[in-house]
């Protein structure tokens, strides 16, 4: 069967922690697909399972038909990861690093080289690539892992947090990338910026204490809170429309509503007759994040929040 | 989109990453690998006077086989704990085996200096006919496979490069310090030659010191020897072969 499909994969660590209960999912295997989630949520274990890294304790899971647990070999033909906590070889130049990476997927000297040095340029560090890793800053070493997977020829891509790090230019630059590898690869990826996610995503799926809380596209999931809309007063003092909705108020002074589609018509008319300035939109990532993964926002230092009927 | 994987390129990966490389970006390497064999060998044969040169010189090259092992389950675990570079092999084309034969070699070209004086040395001082070379020949190659065996089983199971020292320590301390390979058995006094006799090297020392005619055994004893080192061998072959966790559980 096409596509990633995870069945009731559970994980518990040796620790007795328990990270993923019984995890159900199915996605297709192409595009980018962001798996978001808190710290400590279960990503990086149930990426490390998918890519043969680590036995689930029970539960399944394939990609593209291949079993992840009765056919590691045949999957590791096709996938590529970078982890989390990679770090690249200090020892090692950009080149060095990327050409290896290359020969331990069993390709040809000449190729590898080729290949290496391209996705180096690709990815912004053609002109750093015979220094060694360690004299480069911080966000560079991260480029250099993901010009790895980058110039590899592996059809399923994880990538654990690839954006952690990276200045904005250099992660729009690598946004960019990735969205000309989507076309012909699967790339599945993890991050903490839910914008990021939003942006590049065909699919997303939120986890939280090892369950999945949802997952479908930005529009899927926007579906799946009580209000999708949000309405934003900028002044503060403004005195907030009685509306079927949430009240957050946010740490600039700011308001926000969030409202049904129906009822954010209705309130931006009103608006609009007593001359407010505020900003309308469905809600963003962020929000749905929000709503979905916390149930308790009220006292927490993101802004207060009260049911306004 | 079938792509044809060589095998010959994925052990080069690992030759370079963590011998070539490393000699090349950090010279002083080079020097500590070519002294490390010495400096033992250079004790014995002041405090002997030279009489144990030859036996000196056999050790060190025993030695050095069981030091890659050694030093292969210090690198392993460095590039798999703190590089992660072991869990971006794991979901590639390289399996366990090829990744594990592409190291061992990358700790022989490391030792390649020390060993080519070695050999000349050996050459020079070490007076055995062709079966004894062979022999000698042949109890370093096994102490080699047991020792690289162990190595990687131990870095599969070290969670940090800390704790992989503990490891290096208590390993060498059994297989290094303990055995008499830089002189006869005989040297130790009784009662402690039976804890001699718990180290594998004991066994490999003593078949390569009778090659050479250092020591002279009963052929029994040497048969035994030979036994002894290819049973325990074969048993961490296999418990390597079982244990060792390429896929964590
Ligand atoms: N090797 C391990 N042994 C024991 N527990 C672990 C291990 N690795 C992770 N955990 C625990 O499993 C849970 C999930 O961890 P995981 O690393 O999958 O989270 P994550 O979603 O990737 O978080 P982050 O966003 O911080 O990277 C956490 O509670 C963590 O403490
Ligand atoms: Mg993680």
């Amino acid at each position: 069967m096409k596509g990633l499909v995870c069945r009731n994969i559970s994980k518990r660590y040796p620790t007795g922690k328990v990270a993923l209960k019984s995890m159900s999912l199915s996605v297709e295997s192409k595009g980018i697909f962001a798996l978001i989630g808190r710290n400590g949520a279960g990503k990086t274990t149930l990426v490390r399972i998918l890519a043969t890294q680590m036995m689930p304790t029970s539960g399944t899971a394939s990609i593209d038909g291949i079993d992840i647990i009765r056919e590691p070999g045949r999957l590791r033909q096709e996938i590529a990861i970078v982890p989390q906590e990679a770090r690249a070889i200090p020892w090692l130049t950009p080149m060095e690093t990327v050409y290896s990476y290359l020969l331990w997927r069993g390709f040809e000297s000449g190729e590898a080289k080729k290949r290496a040095r391209k996705a180096l340029n690709d990815v912004g560090m053609g002109d750093q690539a015979d220094k060694m890793n360690q004299y480069l800053s911080g966000g560079m070493k991260r480029k250099v892992l993901v010009a790895t997977v980058i110039a590899s020829e592996a059809r399923i891509i994880f990538l654990d947090e690839p954006t952690t790090g990276l200045d904005p230019i250099s992660r729009s630059d690598l946004w960019k990338m990735l969205a000309k590898l989507k076309k012909e690869r699967f790339i599945f990826l993890t991050t903490h910026y839910l914008d990021e996610a939003e942006k590049l995503a065909d699919s997303i799926a939120i986890v939280e204490e090892g369950k999945l809380v949802a997952s479908g596209t930005i529009e899927e999931l926007r579906g799946k809170v009580k209000y999708p809309y949000s309405i934003k007063l900028l002044d503060g003092n403004t005195k907030v429309p009685k509306v079927r909705g949430k009240v957050i108020k946010g740490l600039d002074g700011s308001i926000q509503i969030l409202t049904g589609e129906d009822e954010a018509y209705s309130v931006s008319k009103e608006l609009i007759k007593k001359g407010t300035k505020f900003a309308l939109g469905p809600l963003t990532l962020d929000d749905i994040f929000y709503s979905l993964v916390r149930k308790k926002i009220e006292g927490d230092d993101d802004g207060d929040e009260e049911e306004n009927w | 989109m079938e792509m044809k994987r060589r095998i010959g390129s994925q052990i080069l990966a690992s030759i370079l990453v963590n011998a070539i490389y490393t000699m090349k970006n950090y010279p002083i390497m080079l020097v500590w690998t070519f002294l490390s064999p010495f400096s033992l060998l250079l004790v014995i044969f002041f405090v002997s006077n030279g009489t144990l040169l030859g036996v000196g010189i056999e050790g060190a090259l025993v030695m050095s086989m069981v030091l890659s092992g050694i030093s292969m389950q210090g690198d392993l675990s460095h590039l798999r704990n703190d590089m992660k570079l072991q869990d971006m092999v794991v979901s590639s084309p390289t399996s366990a085996l090829i990744y594990i034969v592409g190291m061992a070699i990358s700790e022989l070209v490391y030792s390649a200096p020390a060993l080519t004086v070695l050999g000349i040395l050996a050459v020079l001082f070490i007076h055995t006919t062709i079966m004894g070379a062979v022999q000698i020949f042949l109890v370093m190659a096994l102490m080699f496979a047991f020792s690289i065996a162990l190595g990687f089983m131990l870095s599969t199971f070290s969670s940090d490069v800390i704790q992989s020292w503990a490891f290096s320590g208590i390993v060498s301390t059994f297989l290094s310090t303990i055995p008499p390979v830089y002189y006869p058995i005989t040297y130790i006094p009784l009662p402690y030659r039976y804890i001699a006799y718990l180290s594998p090297t004991t066994y490999a020392a003593q078949i390569a010191q009778n090659a050479a005619g250092y020591v002279s055994v009963p052929a029994g004893t040497v048969v035994v020897d030979w036994i002894v080192l290819i049973g325990v061998s074969i048993l961490i072959l296999f418990i390597a072969a079982k244990k060792t966790r390429w896929r964590e559980r």
